[in-house]
Order: C-alpha cells, then structure tokens, then sequence
C-alpha cells in the first residue's frame, strides 16, 4: 500500500464518519462538526487526486507528476465550506439564544403548529 | 470559433454581473434605496435574457464565451442554450415580479431609521439571482459547485428573515441538508476531475462517450452528484427542510425559493443526465428518479390537503410539482421531444404560478393576520383580485387549457403512450385531481367559509389590518396570467427549448398538443372530473350556517362516510410524510437511494 492509497482510504473514512454524524447525532453543532468531517475527507481526496498527477496538465500535453489544478479548487472548497460553517453556527447561536434549544429533530412535526397569528415576517404595518 | 460568435457571447456575462454590481453597491447606498436600485437591475437583467434569448432564437445555436480567452479544460466556459435561455428568461420574470412585490412589503418609510430586515432582504435577493444566472450560464462543475453554494447561502437567512425561533430552525435544518447535499455533489465531481482530468461538461462527455465501458469511479461521481442534487430540490424522500422553511420565509422570499430555487439543482439534474452522459437515460436509474417524482406527487398533494395553513398547503403543493418534473426522465427514453419539452413547460408554468400563490397568501395573511384555511372566510369579497389571482394560478397549476400545466400534463401523457408507460399517466391525472381538491378547499373556504369567530354569520367582511398594494395585486394576477396563457405563446417561442440539442423540435410537439386544447369533448373531458372533485370537497367546506368553521381547524371533519375514509388516508399520509421528515430517515433514504441509483448504473452499463 502507497502512500496514496493510504490518504485515498483515510478521506472515505473521514467521509464515512461525517455521513455518520450528520444523519445520527440529534445536536445541531455536532451535525456542523459532522459536515465539516466529510468537508475535510473530500479535500484529503482533491490532495490525493493532485499528487496522483495527470489531470488537466496532463492531458494538454505538459504533464508533470503533481497537478496543481485540485489545489487551486481546494481553497475555493474551503472557503465554501467555512462560510457554510460560519452561517450554520451563526444560526445555532441565535436559535439558542430565542428558543433555549439546539437540537433540530424535535421540530420535525410542529411545522403545522406554527404559531398563526402573526404577520407574515418582514411585512410592515401600515 | 469565429469573431462574431464571440461578440454575442458577451451577452452572457451580464446576467452575472448585474446582481454582483448590485450586491457590492448595495452595501454602499443602504436599505432604504436598495430596493429601488435592485428594481433598475433587474429590469436591465430581463433585457439582458430576453436578448440572450433572442439570438439563441434566431441564431439557433447555443451561445459561447471563454472567461478571459481560456479555453477548457482549464479555462471556464459559459454557454447558454435554448434551456439555459428559458431559465434566464424564466428567472428575470419572476425576480421582477418578486422585486416589484417587495417594494411595498419591505418599504422604509420617510421618517423612520433603516432596519436589517429590508436591507438583507435586498442583498439576499441579488445573491439568489446572481446564483440562479450562473447555474443556468456555466459549463465548469466546479464553477457550477461555487454557483449552488452561492444560491444556497443566500437562500438560507432569507427563510430566516424573521428571526423566530421556528424560522431560524428550519432554516439551520434546511442549510445542513443542503450542506450535506453539496458535499456529496462536490465528491462526485472530484471523482469526475480524477478520472477525466477536466470538469468541463462537454469535454467529460466527448471523454465519457469515448470510453467502451462506464468505470465504477464514473458510476459512484453519477450517484453522488445526482443524489446531493435531489436533496437540494427536495424531491420526495428527501424533503425533510421544504416544508417549514418554505413556510416560514416572508411571503417575497418564499416565492423566490419555490419558484427558482429548487429548480436549479433540478436544472444541474438535467445537465448531467442529458449533456454530460446521455447513455443514463437507457439505465434503469430513470425508473427510481420516476418513482421517486410519483411518491412526490402523491404524497405531497395528499398531505397537502390536510394542512391547517395556507403558506405550509402551498409549501406542500410544491413538493408535489417538483414530483411532475422527474416523470422526464424515465418518459425520456422513448419519447425525448415530448418529455424535455414538458418537463421544462412545467418548470416555466410552476415558476409563475407558485410565486403568485404565495405572494397572494402573503397578501392574505397580512390583511387578516393569520393564513388559518378555515379561517379565511369572507376573504374573496375583501380581497377579489389577489383570491382571483389565486384562483388562476391554481388553475394553471392542475392543468387547466390553455396553462402550462395542460402543456405539460398532455406532452407528459403523450411520452408516456409512446414509451408503453401508462401508469406514469396515471399517477399525474390523480395529481391533477388532488390538486383540484385543495385548490377549491382553499377556494371554498375564502367564497363561502364562515368568517371565525361569528359562527351565525352575522358579520361577513372579515376586518382588513392592511389592504393589500394596487401594484402588488396586480403583479400577482399578472404572474398567474403568465402562468395560466403559457399555452397561447406562438410556437416559434417553443423552439427556443430546443436550441442547442438534436431531435428535440419543441414548437412542433407544443403545436400538436395545443391543436386539440379547445375542442369540446377535450375541454369537457378534462373539465367534469375537476368539477366533480369541486363539488365533492365544497360539499364538505362548512358553511355559515353550520357554524362549525370553528371547531374544525382540520381538513376533513366530514361526517360522511367517504369523507372519513379519505380523512383515514391523509391521516396515514401525514404520519407517513412526518416519518419520513426526521433526520435518520432522510438519512437513510439518502444512502438508500446512493446504493440504489450506482446499482442500476452498474447493471445498466455494457
């Protein structure tokens, strides 16, 4: 087993055990922590992809053993991932800062209990 | 390429770049004139789409434009065909409504200081649009990734625009599933990029076609991109966030998020299935993407039906909708002209008319306070145009000539005999009726439903906290009429549909299905089970007299004996649907569905 192999098969686990989080544990951080396990995997394997070299480069005819293009998408990936992160967490706190709660799965069937008598939100009395 | 091809495709970059201006300058100038600015935008953006379709039209070739002159595989290449210029075209008419709308709804009055709400509402608008237009205009799977996430993180705090606890929970649900969906696109494009070494959708299909036999890394990128796509539309059994989040938004945001939203990711569906890898539509994966649109169909009118609220019954038309668009692709296979067109028909008509309906239901709740079904009544005689607007767009919606929905119903019926699958044509007569049977709930109660609170009647006009805008009124039976006249469009602007791909000549087949729209055995033979189906439900709306509008907040407290047999099977559906709807379920299904789609892959290749 090669070094890439090894990263390749770490990235699946690493993806596996987001999986894992994101649909089991009932906590909301612990469902952000879970996506950004399967974030993670998913770069490991832009890093492996790269090292494994060919790629774009490669098939334009100036191929050399790394390819650098999976590292240029990863920082777009990461970017991506933390701004998801940062709006997540923003959400969490100020759900738990209205409602005292921070877990997602209790609600499933009060969408229908929703309060009724307010106004729809963002609408301006006259 | 050539010179002049060139020139036209800078057309392309305007759609992009507009809401980009927008969002940056907005910073600058502030809520209170944002709204006005983003008005001008959008109009521009309309023009921009109109033109993009205008020489797509006459040209009748997609369009280019190589971002900076690099050329793929590592330059980024925009591209707008016929279905592209639908969407853009599609998308700008919406916005201009919505924007239109939300002049009123998110108002800063002279005296009074700027608040968040208005602001962000503008901010996050441009950030949809600007999303949506690059979904529809890239060609790069990585471009199209950063596209969805911007779509995604703009449409997220517009569920929770309001900032209540309920909002702010089905707006952090509704981001995780989107998170987790994008992750999973994301891995299938790295997959694609590690096997192909280019993320350009034409250069992988050139390479995929190429190649004699389909590789697993191939099936798994299918799989996961599909499946991570299908979360973001919500198709049934993945539907766990739309509901609530849907419902929850502001009236503007929700019909921004129903009408275009969710049809882009459904759009990347379309893109990979028919562009990037044609040879999927012969796998038996088409079947599980039909029989998930058909639970969609039946579950979400069903449970539709029992909803107490007006913006959640709306929230759970449109789970059904997105269900009609998936009959596409296993109709595909036999019958590619009718089923495309149909399925896009259908975007374009369920774009209109489910923006109007929730802006309507906007304008409702914010006359009476509460969107309460049973509580609506008197509401047609205070508010006509916006129940009539209403009313057309519900029309449209359950396939009602000349509407898209007709359009789309007779071109979906049509594939479905060609191919020898009847029981697809089935499943969308039994939507059309269910569709019919909530809309004239709805309608029933606002006719001739007892106003709450005075169960003799006495009182009849229910009392109006804020009367609706002109303009916003007549924007919204504007967007039903839109919805509703779809069919009446001269074939030539059919065509567009089909610009850019071989064998599909949509204006022929739109003409075909409109030749016989107003004969009368036609006409009478799509109208009497609708009416049918009106009688039956109105005949169990209560009614002034009965004073029973308040004890009955449910849908069928009927005392007959078909109407408890239908009440025991909305009951079974509701419980089904709200099963269904907590996270280890959703999971499940979703890797259920992973396993099952790379299954039929790795059986259906050679």
């Amino acid at each position: 087993m090669n070094g890439t192999t090894l990263f390749g098969l770490g990235a699946a686990a690493l993806v596996g055990l987001g999986l894992y989080g994101l649909i089991c544990q009932p906590g909301a951080l612990r469902k952000i922590l879970a996506f950004n396990l399967i974030g993670s995997g998913i770069f490991l394997l832009f890093g492996v992809i790269a090292k494994r070299g060919g790629g774009a480069l490669a098939a334009a005819g100036s191929g050399s053993d790394g390819d650098p293009v999976p590292q240029a998408l990863v920082i777009t990936g990461l970017v991506v991932a933390f701004a998801g992160t940062a709006i997540a967490v923003a959400l969490l706190v100020r759900l738990a800062e209205t409602a005292g709660r921070s877990t997602l799965d209790t609600d499933a069937q009060d969408a229908s209990s929703l309060p009724a008598d307010a106004n729809p939100p963002g609408e301006r009395l006259p | 390429m050539s010179n002049l091809t060139d020139l036209g495709g800078v057309v392309l970059v305007f759609p992009m770049m507009l809401p980009i201006v927008g969002l940056l300058l907005g910073l600058v100038l502030g809520g209170r004139y944002l709204g006005r600015l983003v008005l001008v935008l959008v109009l521009l953006g309309l023009a921009a789409a109109l033109a993009i379709g205008a020489v797509v039209l006459v040209g009748g070739e997609a369009l280019q434009y190589l971002l900076g002159d690099w050329s793929p595989p590592l330059g980024v290449r925009l591209e707008a065909d016929g279905l592209s210029a639908v969407m853009l075209v599609t998308s700008a008419v919406v916005m201009l409504a919505v924007v239109l709308y939300g002049q009123r709804a998110f108002r800063i009055p002279g005296g009074e200081s700027e608040t968040r709400t208005s602001l962000v509402f503008w901010l996050l608008l441009l950030g949809v649009w600007g999303g949506l237009n690059t979904v529809f205009l890239g060609q790069d799977l990585f471009t199209l990734f950063v596209a969805l996430e911007l779509l995604t993180f703009s449409a997220v705090p517009l569920v929770a625009l309001s900032g209540k606890p309920e909002t702010l929970a089905a707006a952090l649900r509704y981001l995780l599933f989107a998170l987790v969906g994008s992750a999973l696109y994301l891995l299938g494009a790295v997959l694609l990029y590690g096997s192909y070494g280019t993320l350009d959708i034409g250069l992988l299909a050139e390479r995929i076609a190429g190649a004699d036999r389909w590789p697993p890394s191939l099936i798994a990128a299918i799989a996961l991109m599909t499946v991570g796509l299908l979360a973001k539309t919500a198709l049934f059994p993945l539907h766990l966030w739309l509901p609530p989040a849907h419902a929850g938004a502001p009236p503007a945001a929700s019909a921004i998020l129903s009408a275009l939203v969710v049809k882009a990711s459904f759009f990347l569906v379309i893109r990979i299935w028919f562009d990037l890898m044609p040879g999927l539509l012969t796998t038996a994966g088409v079947q599980i993407l039909g029989a998930m649109g058909a639970g969609a169909i039946l579950v979400g009118n069903l449970v539709a039906l029992r909803q107490v609220r007006l913006k959640l019954l709306i929230a759970y038309s449109t789970l059904a909708q997105i269900g009609y668009l998936f009959l596409l692709f296993p109709l595909a296979a036999g019958a590619e002209a009718a089923a495309l067109t149909g399925g896009m028909l259908q975007v374009v008509s369920h774009a209109c008319a489910k923006a109007a309906m929730f802006m309507a239901a906007g304008l409702i709740a914010a006359a009476i306070g509460h969107d309460r079904i049973s509580g609506l009544g008197g509401i047609a005689r205070a508010l006509p145009v916006t129940v009539l607007a209403f009313g057309l767009a519900g029309l449209a919606l359950l396939g009602l000539q000349p509407s898209g929905g007709y359009l789309t119903k007779t071109l979906l019926t049509s594939a479905a005999d060609a191919s020898g699958q009847w029981w697809w044509g089935l499943v969308m007569q039994a939507g059309g009726l269910l569709t019919a049977a909530y809309l004239f709930r709805v309608l029933g109660y606002a006719v001739f439903g007892a106003r709450s609170g005075t169960p003799s009647g006495a009182e009849r006009l229910p009392i109006l906290i804020q009367a609706p805008g002109r303009l916003q009124e007549f924007v919204v039976l504007m967007l039903a009429l839109c919805a509703l006249l779809l069919g009446l469009l001269p074939p030539v602007a059919f065509d567009l549909l089909g610009v850019g791909r071989t064998g599909i000549d949509a204006g022929a087949v739109v003409s075909i299905a409109m030749a016989s729209a107003f004969d009368w055995a036609k006409l009478w033979g799509d109208l009497w089970p609708v009416l049918i189906v009106g009688l039956l439900v109105l005949g169990a709306v209560p009614w002034p007299d009965r004073g029973s509008a308040i004890r009955t907040d449910s849908a069928g407290a009927t005392p007959s004996v078909t109407g408890r047999a239908a009440v025991a099977v909305g009951v079974v559906f509701q419980r089904a649907d709200g099963v269904l709807r907590h996270w280890p379920a959703a999971g499940l299904s979703l890797l259920l569905l992973l396993l099952g789609l790379a299954g039929s892959l790795v059986f259906g290749s050679r």
